[in-house]
């Protein structure tokens, strides 16, 4: 096992080179799947705002249920 | 062609499709690219015997070329999506465009500092102002440039028009990084992985190449379709079918 981390020696380079890759895309899956979820909650957030002015009043509880 | 498939893309055209079938393939694309890209790291890393020369420094491969491929790949479909977009005028085109520059910037990064992590034991040497080198940086900055323009704009529609000419104008890169090892003496080597003639490499190392390629082409499918999602949900917030979305069960979005 200890044989196969060090790499023949090059076990530093491979296993950077190879956590880089593993995490630069780790990232840019993980980056969109938030951002969709912050837009839909910014979304309801407006379509809220909207209803309160539309029947002002109404306490904007919608806002916080995201 | 069957009349179908035009139909079927004129459709796919429309947001609100689109939005659903990138929601189905989303998933199956991602298991695939884990799955072949499990395979080919088990390949590449366990399988695949030690090379002759560069001993085990030379598996760092199995990463470093399907990134480059890809660095290239994703600029020419982000290229014919510009096109698509600025002379037909289609939002879907021009979305799959502008959200392909970040995961085409990504494999750059990868495909540059991969690369340098190969080149500090073989040549001795971290970097190099070579053509190959220098023109791959090119690539990367062309990458953030789009990225830039395009929300350097209010109005997304104006900017994803003038981050698509940047696109077809940066588009003069791409063969010249892959031609830049035959074009000028480099340090960087030639092509492994030949479309015609034989190879210049083992089975045994060919394969989890080719599967990690195969990988990367999925992942890039599953990661596009996320961002065009993400971008939908932004850009048509004042359309009925996003607010369906976005008021619909909690458990309902997720489809």
């Amino acid at each position: 096992m200890s044989q196969f981390l060090a790499m023949g020696g090059y076990g530093s380079y491979v296993w950077t080179a190879f956590a880089t890759f593993l995490i630069v895309l780790l990232i840019d899956t993980l980056a969109p799947l938030a951002r969709r979820r912050r837009n839909l909650r910014e979304l309801r957030a407006r379509l809220a705002r909207q209803e309160n002015r539309r029947r002002p009043g109404t306490p904007p509880s919608n806002e916080s249920n995201a | 062609m069957a009349n179908w498939v035009p139909l079927w893309l004129h459709r796919l055209g429309s947001p609100p499709v689109f939005y659903r079938f990138a929601g189905t393939v989303r998933p199956w694309a991602f298991g695939l690219a884990l799955l072949l890209g499990a395979v080919a790291l088990y390949g590449g890393l366990v399988v695949a015997p030690a090379d002759y020369q560069q001993g085990d420094a030379y598996r760092i491969i199995f990463i470093h070329v399907p990134s480059a491929w890809m660095s290239l790949f994703i600029y020419g479909a982000m290229a014919v999506a510009a096109f698509i977009g600025l002379v037909w005028r289609i939002k879907i085109a021009e979305v799959v465009a502008m959200e392909s520059a970040p995961i085409g910037a990504a494999f750059t990064l990868i495909t540059l500092v991969t690369g340098s992590l190969w080149g500090k034991p073989m040549w001795g040497t971290w970097w190099t102002w070579d053509a190959r080198l220098t023109s791959e940086l090119v690539l990367l900055f062309i990458y953030l440039g789009i990225i830039g323009l395009y929300h350097s704009f209010e109005d997304r529609r104006q900017g994803a028009r003038a981050a698509a000419f940047l696109v077809l104008v940066g588009a003069v890169n791409v063969p010249i990084v892959h031609f830049s090892v035959n074009w000028w003496n480099t340090l960087h080597q030639g092509s492994t992985i030949r479309l015609l003639g034989p190879s210049h490499i083992e089975a045994s190392m060919l394969w989890p190449l080719l599967t990690m390629m195969a990988a990367t082409k999925c992942y890039y499918v599953a990661s596009l379709f996320a961002r065009v999602r993400a971008d939908l949900i932004a850009s048509e917030g004042g359309k009925a079918w996003v607010r369906d979305i976005a008021l619909g069960q909690p458990g309902n979005d997720a489809a």
